[in-house]
């Protein structure tokens, strides 16, 4: 009887699975390995069957590029910044928001609004506010606060362009952090914390002796999931630097975009792609094993 | 200890409200620049409040520049891929979490390996094939890359929020010789409504807001959506910030919308996937 009913459920399953698995197919899983493939190749984009296979000359011409090794200490400094800044702001805002305000809710909505908004808009938005002439930034700096004398030309510079760049990911990130940082505090038994009140932990041992290592799930997952986030930066770099100038403000992905749309070498695109993949994908198989571990409480 | 607790709370007043003013002003800067006219964008000291205001932005970038079809592509495309989106992960959520079949775990983890893979990495093979199946230029191209791009997410959200349905109500279902399919339309769709709009949410936002794939997939300045419409219309002319803000403030008026009539579901949808808020 379990049997039969075990086989009759075949036939369904696979009309359940069947539109699913057909896309993921042909638009994940086929790309996925293709670009394995291209990134072996010389690639001839016009004309696929005149590739020239030439092994892993690909990988080894990215890794000796100084645009390349420029590109990846760009993307994991920001990576480091953004995410240490949105961790430790997101969890503080967080604490004082999970207390009886009044307007609780309201600064939540506001916390949350710029994550909503898209990275293309907040992009441009970041690189009109840091105009070198007539920009907000450059008028606070300069004729308000004097801190400098004269207008900074943010975006011709390599190391400065990269402020826009940090400051409108933290902006924009920072009310997620926010949000899962509150799920998290709200899931702490308010008895424990109350109990050691009673007992005289003062505010700020309360928060490193209980409530710091209870949320020990959601730092790993925020932490992982903002790092992977960070390695894959695209838009903002794209809209706000363009790799300007001398493409030395690339992200790993804005790079892999110029090498494959710009100058055509699609498989150079494609190794530094498989680069990165490899990376992360390690990175997202420590997270499984992380969160499945069960949490130090 | 009660003073030490009334400071505190003036303390956390002061930082959120801190917080608000750094949130708010570039909006508010954003808004205002979209009604100034084109002489004064660069005006210092800047102007909050602009005197004189104008409408001609968003007249003029949904007359001459063509944002109110840009517009209208997002629409379809966005339709398209979070109904597709929905449908496509809850068929598969439900064999996932209701129906026996071989290899059932082992399909399970290929599908979510989409999850560990960021799209911006793929657009490389998926131009090449978009080529192939004659996807380039084409809206469908769009919508069927944001569906495959998302089910992975969405498939392992739902699978979560079906197993929590009773199954008791499937065995009566059953005995009364109702099939897989009255189960899923039935039963499993109707109790799992906050759920559902989680994934309608999450699917609106990625189509709405996507930037890498349609600026690869889409040459032909017809078929833009708003996102690269935007970008593109920046590029073209650097200092136009008003009709790009224009066009910016058009794009976020929906998103908005939908944040705000959703959030109690968005909210409910958290805390039946497991994260509590």
């Amino acid at each position: 009887m379990q049997a039969q009913k075990k086989r009759n459920q075949i036939l369904p399953a696979l009309i359940f699975l069947l539109p699913g698995f057909v896309l993921f197919i042909v638009f994940f899983l086929g790309p996925l390995l293709y670009s394995f493939r291209i990134s072996f190749y010389n690639w001839n984009f016009a004309h696929s069957d005149r590739s020239v296979f030439v092994g892993l000359q690909n990988y080894i011409t990215q890794i000796k590029s100084a645009i390349f090794q420029r590109a990846v200490i760009n993307t994991l400094v920001y990576t480091v910044i953004t995410v240490a800044v949105k961790m430790v702001c997101g969890f503080f805002v967080a604490v004082l928001l999970n207390q009886k305000l009044r307007g609780r809710t309201f600064f939540r909505v506001a916390y949350y609004l710029p994550v909503i908004t898209s990275w293309v808009i907040v992009s441009l938005l970041f690189t009109f506010l840091f105009s070198g002439q007539g920009g907000l930034v450059n008028y606070l700096l300069h004729n308000v606060l004097h801190v400098v004398d004269k207008d900074i030309m943010w975006l011709a510079d390599p190391i400065l362009a990269l402020v826009p760049v940090v400051l409108v990911d933290i902006w924009k990130g920072v009310g997620w952090t926010v949000v899962i940082f509150l799920a998290g505090l709200q899931g702490i038994p308010a008895e424990l914390v109350e109990a050691a009140a009673v007992d005289g932990a003062n505010r700020w041992q309360r928060l490193v002796n209980i409530i710091l290592p209870m949320m020990h799930g959601t730092l790993v997952f925020l932490l992982v999931v903002q790092v992977l986030g960070g390695l894959n930066s695209y838009v903002s770099f794209q809209l706000i630097t363009k790799g300007n100038p001398m493409d030395l403000t690339h992200s790993i992905l804005t790079l892999m975009y110029r090498a494959t749309f710009t100058r055509l070498d699609f498989g150079g695109g494609a190794a530094i792609s498989y680069m990165l993949t490899i990376f992360v994908f390690a990175l997202s198989v420590i997270q499984l094993k992380l969160l499945r571990r069960p949490a130090g409480e | 200890m009660k003073r030490s607790h009334n400071l505190f709370n003036l303390f956390s007043y002061v930082i959120l409200i801190l917080g608000l003013f750094i949130v708010a002003v570039p909006f508010w800067y954003m808004i205002s620049t979209a009604f100034k006219p084109q002489t004064m964008v660069f005006d210092l000291p800047p102007q909050f409040w602009p005197n004189p205001s104008t409408l001609s932005n968003f007249v003029k970038a949904f007359s001459e520049d063509n944002f109110g079809l840009y517009f209208w592509n997002s629409v379809q495309v966005t339709i398209a891929s979070t109904l597709l989106t929905v449908l496509i992960s809850s068929l598969l959520a439900f064999a996932f979490a209701r129906l026996q079949f071989p290899f059932k775990e082992t399909l399970f983890y290929v599908l979510l390996l989409g999850m560990m893979v960021p799209p911006v990495m793929l657009i490389i093979p998926q131009f090449v094939i978009s080529h192939w199946l004659h996807l380039y230029n084409n809206l469908w191209g769009l919508i069927l890359v944001y569906v495959t791009m998302n089910i992975s997410m969405q498939t392992f959200l739902l699978r979560g929020v079906f197993e929590d349905v009773p199954r008791d109500l499937e065995e009566a279902a059953m005995i009364d010789g109702g099939t897989p399919w009255t189960i899923f339309m039935k039963i499993i769709l109707p109790l799992s409504g906050p759920g559902l709009a989680v994934v309608v949410i999450n699917s609106f936002l990625y189509a709405w807001e996507e930037y890498a794939w349609a600026n690869v997939n889409i040459g032909d300045s017809a078929k833009r959506t708003l996102p690269i419409g935007i970008a593109l219309f920046q590029t073209a002319h650097l200092t136009e910030w008003g009709q790009v803000f224009a066009a910016s403030l058009a794009a976020l008026v929906p998103v908005v919308i939908i944040f705000i009539v959703f959030q109690k579901y968005f909210v409910q949808g958290i805390s039946t996937t497991g994260l509590k808020g």
